[in-house]
């Protein structure tokens, strides 16, 4: 009956997610406390649908580590070794003084020093999952906040290493076989083949596998890579996490970065909701019950002495967090963390903390994740909103005359419309999240806002209220689509152009509202195309027309392919590509009408 | 031999070329080809450098300022000078350049149109189809060398180039070539 129960449980998962989660967003509660609530519900104390909880907890540890191989995705090496001052002062601060504080409560009601250490330093790690989903979900990575949150939580992966070789030490008298040098060379010989797989061999093997065209196989190659580099690190006892966020890193700058990302999303998502299911049903209501002062206490104290810990640091980061992002920062990062779970687990078989003491740290533990998202609800709704005006450090930007022209995204596209605006003496405010971009502009007089522009507090900062044109330079599809319908819809005076990558693509901005739309190779392709046919012996200005006219044919090809609603079947932003390919393949092979100039002689 | 003007400098020509399709056609060709090695001839073929229509303008008028001798070599489409050579004139023959104050670059210099039409002479006749004679047809051009005074010569004409033959084409291209040379002398001798 073991297949029954399995896809059983598949489908009171699935349910539960799928009432729970659309629920929880409509509320504003988002899609963590979604999961939670369902994984509280389905658990063992409420509706007592599942049991082996473990298990399932330690299956879903999973998507935590996709979590982060999608982060390294997004982080060259250039750009995690540029983080390296805040990922080691930040994160080294959090934890150090953390754990030392947490300590204290520990000794003050007489446990042993070395007990009390293990206790401090599985609560000092917070949950990469819990804030890293949701900074995702509310595009706050791109923050300063986020940014250091993010850092703090790579020092705590790494962290987690030195403090599980120190366990077994700590432990009453089971001496640690693990063998210093032996564990030292392992731990290397892991890392290099992470390195070496992920940096040579992987593009060879993908280029290999896309030739074969197998959409699947490919699937497979990127779950297998993920997998094979966690279960690596795991034999050398390294965090999962921190092997698959290493192996990110090394595909961030490969050719197949955006394909893996695309096939690892979904996973990701439904692995992590399926984590913090198995959070929300591991909360043990019965303890909780039993003793309801010591546990509230103890989350308390845990997020209490947090938070202190992460205000007082987050105002030490150069230049210091402003007062919102400082508070949120510490929201962030307040509760305790899935490492905890681990930690304590392997305290518990060295025989260094009694169960007694393991569940309700446990549930602790669980308690302060569950509340998080809460509590980041409560900073938005409170306190937020007051720090956004009070907090403003420059009441200047107010008087201050807003641009005409906003460019969302400074990169290659942006910064050739920024030049040209420039060129004309046409005042422009630039929003990007790259700080090299935003340096370079700033002393040129543009006004920058560092930041998401899909946010739509970012959005009314930099002028969108008063500015005639929003010019989308974005490189991601899907964002510009969404500023799009955001723009169109707090800001109709907008007229809104934006930077297409491909025909379906402009089709979703022009549904969404765009006025204009430019795809972002066109205009390039053809002057090179333009060139070409020059060598070819057309003459300039021939070679020029012919260029217009298949701009023309191009343009009533796109009004074709949307009214057959070739353009909005199934094509996703994502995964167009082939599909298209072949429409307009097509549609260019029906004759390229010959046209004839008489009486030039 | 190089022809000279009267200071001993060499007399130069500038060739104003205005044709979109140079490919298609088989007069202009011709006649381009017919005087593209005189002495002192420089050809600018604008529809070649200027596609869209973005016309360097100090770089035409510095060629302007070297020139004795200016033909604007054209076919005629609907009595008209081709749509470039328009913008030429709008964006190079600019005040204070060619006419008004200080506008005296071209004051001296000699103009000639050079162009083909696509119908028989006889159609450039108060009977013929077109009513006009191709001199009338070309007073804008006369008045506009006027106004930067410039010295109008009469135009160099071939008519119904669509309907010339081979022999007929080859014998307007030496035509061109002596009316060309012919003039260079002339203007040698003052």
């Amino acid at each position: 009956m073991a297949e029954t129960s399995l896809l059983g449980n598949t489908v009171i998962y699935l349910t539960a997610a799928v009432i729970a989660v659309p629920l929880a967003k409509r509320l504003g509660l988002g899609s963590v406390l979604g999961y939670l609530i369902a994984g509280a519900i389905i658990g063992p104390w409420v509706l007592g649908l599942i049991h082996n909880v473990e298990d399932i907890l330690h299956f879903a540890e999973f998507g935590v580590v996709l979590l982060l191989f999608l982060i390294g995705l997004e982080l060259n090496p250039r750009r995690l070794w540029s983080m390296r001052r805040p990922i080691l002062g930040l994160g080294g601060l959090q934890v150090v003084a953390s754990s030392a504080l947490l300590m204290i409560p520990g000794l003050l009601l007489g446990l042993e020093l070395r007990v009390a250490l293990v206790i401090a330093m599985g609560l000092s790690l917070s949950s990469t999952a819990i804030a890293l989903q949701t900074l995702q979900e509310r595009n706050l990575l791109p923050t300063r906040a986020g940014r250091s949150a993010f850092s703090v939580l790579l020092f705590q992966d790494i962290a987690v290493i030195p403090m599980l070789a120190l366990i077994p030490l700590l432990g009453s008298g089971v001496q640690a076989e693990s063998g210093g040098l032996m564990g030292l060379l392992k731990v290397a010989g892991a890392i290099a083949g992470v390195v070496v797989l992920g940096h040579y061999l992987t593009r060879p093997i993908f280029r290999f596998i896309a030739k074969t065209g197998l959409q699947e196989i490919f699937t497979a190659f990127t779950l297998l890579l993920v997998t094979g580099i966690a279960l690596l690190m795991a034999q050398v006892q390294l965090s999962m996490a921190l092997g698959s966020f290493l192996a990110g890193v090394l595909l961030a700058e490969s050719e197949y970065r955006h394909v893996l990302e695309a096939e690892i999303k979904p996973f990701k998502g439904l692995l992590l909701g399926l984590f913090f299911i198995s959070v929300g049903m591991s909360i043990n209501f019965g303890l909780l019950l039993a003793q309801p002062l010591l546990i509230l206490g103890l989350v308390l104290l845990l997020i209490g002495i947090k938070l202190l810990v992460l205000w007082i640091i987050a105002g030490r980061t150069d230049p210091p967090l402003e007062k919102d992002q400082r508070a949120l920062f510490a929201f962030l990062l307040c509760q305790g963390g899935e490492f905890a779970f681990v930690l304590f687990g392997v305290a518990r078989t060295e025989g260094l903390l009694s169960t007694a003491l393991v569940d309700p740290l446990i549930l602790g533990v669980s308690l302060s994740m569950a509340i998080t998202p809460l509590l980041l609800l409560l900073l938005e709704r409170f306190i937020q909103p007051q720090h956004i005006h009070l907090g403003e450090p420059r009441p200047a930007d107010q008087v201050e005359e807003f641009n005409p022209v906003i460019i969302a995204g400074f990169g290659r596209f942006g910064r050739i419309v920024g030049r040209l605006l420039y060129s004309s003496h046409i005042p422009t405010t630039v929003l990007d999240h790259d700080p090299d971009h935003i340096e370079a502009v700033r002393k040129f007089g543009y006004k920058v806002y560092y930041g998401d522009a899909t946010r739509l507090d970012i959005l009314r900062a930099a002028g969108a209220e008063q500015a005639r044109l929003l010019i989308i330079a974005l490189d991601d599809p899907e964002a510009s689509v969404h500023l799009v319908q955001l723009a169109r819809e707090h800001f109709p005076q907008l007229k809104i152009l934006a930077r297409a990558r491909d025909l379906s693509h402009a089709y979703q901005l022009e549904k969404q509202g765009a006025d204009l739309f430019q795809r972002e190779m066109l205009e390039s392709a053809l002057r090179l195309g333009e060139q070409g046919l020059r060598y070819l012996g057309l003459g300039a200005y021939h070679a020029h027309e012919a260029v217009n006219r298949f701009r023309d044919y191009d343009r009533s090809l796109y009004d074709l392919l949307r009214e057959e609603g070739a353009l909005e079947l199934g094509i996703s932003i994502q995964h167009q590509g082939r599909d298209e390919l072949e429409q307009v393949l097509n549609a260019d092979r029906a004759e390229f009408p010959h046209q004839r100039d008489p009486g030039w002689e | 031999m190089q022809t000279l003007n009267p200071t001993g400098q060499p007399l130069s020509v500038l060739i104003l070329f205005a044709h979109p399709y140079p490919h298609r056609s088989r007069v202009n060709r011709a006649l381009l080809e017919g005087v593209h090695d005189l002495p002192g001839v420089t050809i600018n073929d604008l529809y070649e450098r200027y596609p869209n229509f973005h016309i360097d303008i100090q770089r035409e008028q510095e060629l302007l300022s070297r020139a004795d001798l200016l033909v604007m070599q054209y076919p005629i489409y609907w009595y008209n000078n081709p749509a470039l050579l328009q913008q030429w004139k709008e964006k190079v023959l600019t005040l204070g350049f060619a006419y008004g104050s200080g506008g005296h670059v071209l004051r001296g210099k000699r103009l000639l149109c050079a162009i083909s039409t696509g119908q028989a002479a006889q159609s450039y006749r108060p009977e013929g189809a077109n009513r006009y004679a191709i001199e009338q047809t070309l007073r804008p051009m006369e008045q506009m060398a006027r106004h930067c005074g410039m010295d109008y010569l009469k135009p160099f004409v071939l008519h119904g180039a669509p309907r010339l033959s081979e022999g007929e084409i080859q014998a307007g291209a030496g035509a061109y070539r002596l009316h060309l040379q012919r003039l260079l002398e002339e203007m040698a001798h003052g």
